[in-house]
This record gives C-alpha cells, sequence and structure tokens, in this order.
C-alpha cells in the first residue's frame, strides 16, 4: 500500500482479515494494487501471524506485509 | 531461556560462545550458524555485483517472532542453551547477518536445533532484504522456495 501505518474506521461487516481484504482492495487504485498478488500477501494482527480468516476486534493492529527474506 | 538480540551492529562470536558457556561443564556439544552477506555474481542478477544488503523488520513483532521461534526450538530439544542475534540495517558483502549457537549435552540436538533455527527465522520472522548494486539500482530480496521448502522440513 506503500504506508508504513493508517488507521481506519471499518464498516460492520468487516469482521475477518479476508473482510478486510476485500473492503482495502475496494478503496482505491492505491489499495487494489497493494493486494493485486493476494496468495503472496503475509498477514500479522497484534504482531502475530494470521491468516484470512483471523477474526479482528476494535483497536487490533494489522500489518500486511510481503514473504520475509531475513536470515 | 534463550537470548535474542536485534542490533545494527556486528557480533562477536568467540564473545557470544563463551557467554554460553561460561562456568558450566555439562555442556557436550554446540551448533553454530552464522549467516554473511553473499556477493553472488551468479545469481540471476546477471553478473552484477553487490553494493550492500539493507535489512528491515518489523520492530514490533520481531522479538516476539524470534522468541517463538527459539521456544520451539527448545520445546523440541533439550537445550542448555540458545542464543538468536540478528542484525538489521546496511551492510556490506562479507560482514556477518546472523547468528545461531545452540549448546546440548550431544551433537545431534545442537546441530539439529541449529539447522531448526535458522531454517524456521528465514521464513517466519519478519526480516527482508534489499539488495543495493554500485549503479544505485536497489531491489526487495524475493522469497525463495527453497527456504520454504527447508522450512516444511521441520513439521509444524
Amino acid at each position: 500500500m506503500g504506508v508504513a501505518e493508517e488507521t481506519l474506521t471499518l464498516p460492520g461487516t468487516v469482521t475477518t482479515v479476508a473482510d478486510l481484504v476485500a473492503h482495502l482492495a475496494g478503496l482505491d487504485q492505491r489499495h487494489a494494487a497493494a493486494f493485486k498478488d493476494r496468495e503472496t500477501v503475509r498477514c500479522a494482527v497484534n504482531q502475530e501471524f494470521a491468516d484470512a480468516m483471523t477474526v479482528l476486534r476494535p483497536g487490533d493492529e494489522i500489518a500486511f506485509f510481503p514473504p520475509v527474506t531475513g536470515g | 531461556m534463550a537470548r535474542i538480540s536485534v542490533q545494527t551492529e556486528d557480533f562477536d562470536v568467540g564473545a557470544e560462545i563463551a557467554r554460553l558457556t561460561l562456568g558450566r561443564t555439562d555442556i557436550g556439544g554446540l551448533g553454530c550458524f552464522i549467516g554473511i552477506v553473499r556477493d553472488d555474481k551468479s545469481q540471476e542478477m546477471s553478473g552484477r555485483s553487490l553494493g550492500a544488503l539493507t535489512l528491515e523488520h518489523y520492530p514490533a513483532m520481531t522479538l516476539r517472532a524470534i522468541g517463538r521461534i527459539t521456544g520451539e526450538a527448545e520445546t523440541r530439544w533439550s537445550l542448555l542453551g540458545c542464543t538468536v542475534i540478528h542484525r538489521v540495517g546496511r551492510m556490506l558483502p562479507g560482514e556477518n547477518i546472523v547468528l545461531v549457537l545452540t549448546a546440548a549435552s550431544h551433537r545431534q540436538a545442537a546441530l539439529d536445533a541449529t539447522a531448526f533455527l535458522i531454517d524456521w527465522l528465514k521464513t517466519k520472522a519478519p526480516f527482508w532484504k534489499r539488495e543495493e548494486f554500485p549503479n544505485g539500482e536497489a531491489v526487495w530480496v524475493e522469497a525463495r522456495e527453497a527456504d520454504d521448502t527447508a522450512a516444511a522440513r521441520w513439521r509444524e
């Protein structure tokens, strides 16, 4: 998405990571581009790896990033 | 309890080994892996030499993720000590990137735990490499399938 951080108010229909990805991808071109290849996007919720079915709660810190390449 | 550090400065392997073994006589073997910035001209980057490598991470998550990985190693093997040091920031070819040290009564636990730790660090800790070339171009390193395969050897 090209940003380090953004704070969003989400519609009530967004309850999981998959819902959030669908919501973000529909926001604008910048977000849509970030999620173009969804299989390669990794997610963490509150600094723990998460998957599409992870349930979100108010105040959660959600991070999207590419596959890691450390070591 | 593992010693974990994420730092910009280099590490001293000898000092880290001494720290792990000081005053102990129950350790029968140490496992050690040191990752080094490699200038590999045979790679797909078509003969260009590497200028520098920058390691970025997700600071809020990094220590926690490494702690999970060392915790898993300590569950799987009887370790008498464990050290993981991962550098971040800009590094030149030949510099150290990562250190994994394990101490155990016998060699098999130390060697296996070391291989496990580096395999999982490469695929389950939030670090990203960016390569810089002498012409000023920079590219993010893509994840390698071989690393996923190596990590998958150790079932979840």
